[in-house]
C-alpha cells in the first residue's frame, strides 16, 4: 500500500518520512487522508499567509496503478476565503509522488529566503531560489528548473510565477506547463512560504497482489475509457464543447452576468477553437489526452516577416471567465488573455470574474479611472491585458484590493449585488439554474466541481422541493469524496463506478465493498464539513449575489426564496455535524 | 524477428501508457522496471516523445557489460539475464540515446522488444513489426 507520508519543514530545512498504514486504511488516500493530515499539522486559526499554514499533497491507491487516476489533491488554508482550501491538478504530479513511494507530502513552515524543494525518490534537497525569485513567467521558471534537475520524464515541477510571489489571493500553482492547482490561492501560499517550486521525481513501483486480475481489470478500464461514451466529450472537442449549448440555453455568464447569452459565443466556442489546435497533450498515465492546446501566431510589432508562435492550453472555464464574462468575442484576444494569466500563474476564473466586476464598477462610477488606471471596457482585450499586469504588480490600492478577490474589493468599494462570489470564491461558468448556484453556496469548496449542480439543472425538467435538491447535491458530493480519495479524474467519473472501483482495488490488496465505499464518502464529507466549521464556515453568513436573480437561466429567472429555503435546510444539517 | 518501432513520433501526446504497460507486465503498479520513457521536449508546449532501445546491431551496452548479463538479440537489441547482472551501471552510461534506465535495485531496465506496450499506445505512435534488414527504424517524416 502507498502509505508513506513525507513531511518537509521549510523553517528548519529538515524532512521526515513515516509509514501511516492505518491512516490510509481508514481514509483510502487523497482527500480523505489529506483532511486528517491537515488537522494533525495545522491550527485551524492559522493565518493562511503565515508560516503556520500547511500544504498537504495526497494521491491515492489507484494512482499509477490504473489509467485516468492521475490527479493530486492539495489541501491548505485558503488565503482567498480564509477557510479550507482544496485544489486538484493533473499533469505528472500524482504519478511522480506515487512512484517516489509516497501517499502524501506535507509542507510546513516558511523559508527565510526563496527556495525550491527537490524530492528525488527517498531524498529531499532544499535549493537556493534567490536567483529565480522574481521571474514572473511560470513557463520560464519551469524550463530553468527542468534543465537543472534530474528526472526527465519521471518528475513534476510545481511552480509559481509572479501571481504567487506577489500573493495574489487567487494565484495557482502550475505543473507540467499546462495543469494547475487552481482556485483558492495555493500559489499565494507557496509565495508566502518563499517556496518557488516543488519538484518530485519518482521512478518506483509497488507490487500488486494478484498480477492476473490486475491486468484484467486494467484492460477493462482501458477499454471503457477508449470505447465507451463515458469520456467521448473530453476525447473530442473537450470541455470547450460546452460554450455553444450553454449559450443557446441562456446559461453562459456574459459581461459580469448582465447577460446569459453572448452574441459572439460562436467565435470563442470549442468548435471555433478546434480550428486552432496545435497539439494535444495527456496527463501521465491517461489515454484521453484532453489537454487541448491552441496555436497563436503573432507578428512582431515592428518587424515584418517575424512571428512568435505561442502554444496555449484552453478549457471551458477559461473561455467563460476570460471570454464571455469579459465580452471578449475574438479568438485571438481570448488566447492572449489566457496566455497572460498562464504565465503569471493566476487562477483564470477568479481573474476573469475580478476584471468583470471591476469593469461594471467603473461603468457605474463606483470606482474611477484613477483606481483602474486603464479604461476597462467589456470586449477590450488590450486593456484587460494591462489590468492583469496590474493585478500582479499592484501599483495602487485598487489593484491591491482586487488581488484579494471580488468579495474583498466589493466590501471596500461597494457593488456587492454584482460581485459574483460564492463563499468568497469567484463564480464558475454555469448559470444553469438552482442546482448550480445552491451547489456553489454549499459545496465544500464552493466550486462547480463539488457536486455537478449544473448537470442536475440540465437533467431536471421541474425542480423538486429545495430540501430534496440539497439532498441530491450532498449525495453526489459525498461520492466525489471517494473519487478524490482514490484519486481519479472527475472526467472519468463515468468509468469509475462503485462496482469497478471495488474490483480495481482488490488486486492491489484492498478489499472494500460498495457499501463501505459510500460510507467512507459520507465520513469524509462530514470530516471536511467539521473542519470548515472550525475554520469559521457559517451558512447564515453566506452572501447570495443579487445579480443571479436578475437574468434568465434555462429555467427562467430564479427566485431568492427557493435558494433561501435550501440554505435554511442546509444550515440545519451543518448544525447537526 | 519482430520488434518495437516508432510509426509516427509526431503523434506522441506524452501519456506514458507504454511506460506503465512495461512494468505492469511484471506485476508492478508503477514504472520501476520500464524500459521505455515518455518525456516532454523541454516542456509540453513543444510536444512529447518516447525513448527506448533502438535495437542496435552493435550495441555499445553489450560491449561494456562485464558479466554477459546483456547479450545481442537476434534481429537487433539485447537479451538481458538478470542473474548475471552486478548492477555496475556501465550499460546505462554507454547507451548513446539514454534508453537504459536504472531500477531501484540499481540494475538496468531495458526494452526487450516484446511489443506488449503497443497494445496501450492510444495514437499508434508505436508498432510491433518485422523490420527488414538494414532498416533500423521506420520514422515517418512529416
Amino acid at each position: 500500500m502507498l502509505s508513506r507520508v513525507l513531511t518537509v519543514d521549510l523553517s528548519s530545512y529538515t524532512y521526515s518520512i513515516e509509514d501511516r498504514g492505518a491512516l490510509f486504511e481508514e481514509w483510502l488516500g487523497g482527500v480523505g487522508v489529506a483532511v486528517q493530515l491537515l488537522k494533525e499539522n495545522m491550527d485551524v486559526s492559522a493565518d493562511p499567509l503565515s508560516e503556520e499554514n500547511v500544504i498537504v499533497f495526497a494521491v491515492g491507491p489507484l494512482t499509477s496503478a490504473y489509467p485516468l487516476a492521475s490527479k493530486t489533491v492539495a489541501l491548505f488554508k485558503s488565503p482567498l476565503t480564509g477557510n479550507l482550501g482544496e485544489s486538484h491538478a493533473g499533469g505528472r504530479t500524482a504519478t511522480s509522488i506515487a512512484n517516489a513511494g509516497y501517499g502524501a507530502i506535507v509542507i510546513k513552515g516558511r523559508s527565510k529566503k526563496p527556495v525550491y524543494v527537490v524530492i528525488d525518490n527517498g531524498k529531499v534537497h532544499f535549493r537556493d531560489a534567490r536567483v529565480i525569485w522574481g521571474i514572473e513567467d511560470s513557463l520560464i521558471v519551469g524550463r530553468i528548473i527542468a534543465e537543472k534537475e534530474p528526472g526527465r520524464g519521471t518528475r513534476t515541477v510545481m511552480r509559481i510565477g509572479g501571481g504567487g510571489e506577489r500573493l495574489v489571493r487567487y494565484a495557482c500553482v502550475t505543473t507540467e506547463t499546462y495543469r494547475h492547482f487552481g482556485r483558492l490561492g495555493l500559489g499565494a501560499v507557496f509565495g508566502s512560504k518563499n517556496l518557488k517550486a516543488v519538484v518530485v521525481n519518482g521512478r518506483g513501483s509497488r507490487k500488486v497482489v494478484d498480477r492476473e486480475s490486475y491486468r484484467d481489470v486494467y484492460d477493462e478500464i482501458f477499454r471503457l475509457a477508449r470505447e465507451s461514451d463515458a469520456m467521448k466529450k473530453y476525447h473530442l472537442i473537450g470541455t470547450a464543447v460546452n460554450v455553444n449549448p450553454l449559450n443557446e440555453m441562456s446559461a453562459l455568464p456574459t459581461k459580469n452576468l448582465k447577460q446569459t447569452r453572448f452574441e459572439k459565443a460562436e467565435e470563442i466556442s470549442g468548435e471555433s477553437l478546434a480550428e486552432s489546435i496545435g497539439r494535444r497533450i495527456a496527463c501521465s498515465h491517461c489515454p484521453i489526452a484532453c489537454v487541448h492546446i491552441a496555436v497563436l501566431r503573432l507578428p512582431y510589432e515592428n518587424e515584418p516577416y517575424f512571428y512568435k508562435t505561442i502554444m496555449i492550453s484552453y478549457d471551458y472555464e477559461l473561455i467563460y471567465s476570460l471570454g464571455s464574462m469579459l465580452g471578449i468575442g475574438s479568438k485571438e484576444g481570448l488566447l492572449r488573455l489566457i496566455h497572460r494569466v498562464e504565465t503569471y500563474t493566476l487562477d483564470a476564473m477568479s481573474t476573469g470574474v475580478c476584471l468583470a466586476w471591476a469593469t461594471e464598477a467603473l461603468e457605474r462610477g463606483i470606482v474611477s479611472k484613477d483606481d483602474t488606471i486603464v479604461e476597462l471596457k467589456f470586449g477590450d482585450c488590450d486593456t484587460y491585458l494591462k489590468a492583469i499586469d496590474y493585478i500582479v504588480r499592484q501599483p495602487n490600492d485598487f489593484y491591491r484590493n482586487l488581488a484579494c478577490g471580488v468579495e474583498h474589493a466589493a466590501k471596500i468599494y461597494g457593488g456587492e449585488e454584482f460581485a459574483l462570489t460564492f463563499g468568497k470564491n469567484e463564480m464558475p461558468g454555469y448559470h444553469t439554474g438552482y442546482a448550480a448556484h445552491i451547489g456553489y453556496l454549499i459545496g465544500l469548496r464552493h466550486s462547480h466541481l463539488d457536486n455537478a449542480g449544473y448537470a442536475l439543472d440540465q437533467k431536471l425538467r421541474e425542480y423538486p422541493e429545495p430540501e430534496e435538491l440539497v439532498g441530491k447535491l450532498i449525495k453526489e458530493e459525498q461520492w466525489r469524496q471517494v473519487l478524490s480519495s482514490l484519486v481519479v479524474c472527475f472526467f472519468a467519473r463515468g468509468v469509475y463506478r462503485p462496482e469497478i472501483v471495488c474490483r480495481a482495488l482488490r488486486p492491489l490488496g484492498i478489499e472494500v465493498s460498495e457499501d463501505e465505499l459510500n460510507k467512507i464518502g459520507e465520513k469524509i464529507y462530514l470530516e471536511k464539513l467539521r473542519l470548515k466549521k472550525q475554520m469559521g464556515f457559517d451558512v447564515s453568513k453566506l452572501r447570495i449575489p443579487k445579480r443571479i436573480f436578475e437574468v434568465e437561466t434555462p429555467h427562467g429567472k430564479l427566485s431568492e426564496e427557493y435558494i433561501r429555503r435550501a440554505l435554511d435546510y442546509y444550515a440545519k444539517i451543518v448544525s447537526e455535524v | 524477428m519482430k520488434r518495437l518501432i516508432i510509426k509516427d513520433i509526431e503523434k506522441c501526446v506524452g501519456c506514458g501508457m507504454c511506460m506503465y504497460a512495461c512494468s505492469r507486465r511484471k506485476g508492478e503498479a508503477g514504472i520501476d522496471s520500464s524500459g521505455i520513457l515518455a518525456v516532454s521536449l523541454s516542456g509540453f508546449e513543444r510536444g512529447a516523445t518516447v525513448i527506448f532501445c533502438n535495437a542496435c546491431k552493435e550495441p555499445p551496452c553489450v560491449q561494456v557489460c562485464p558479466t554477459n548479463a546483456l547479450r545481442p538479440r537476434k534481429g537487433g537489441g539485447v537479451v538481458y539475464n538478470e542473474k548475471n547482472c552486478i548492477a555496475c551501471g556501465n550499460c546505462i552510461n554507454a547507451c548513446t540515446i539514454g534508453a537504459i534506465f536504472r531500477r531501484s535495485n540499481g540494475k538496468p531496465a531495458v526494452c526487450i522488444h516484446c511489443g506488449y506496450c503497443v497494445n496501450y499506445c492510444p495514437h499508434n505512435v508505436l508498432a510491433f513489426e518485422e523490420v527488414t534488414a538494414g532498416k533500423a527504424t521506420e520514422v515517418k517524416v512529416c
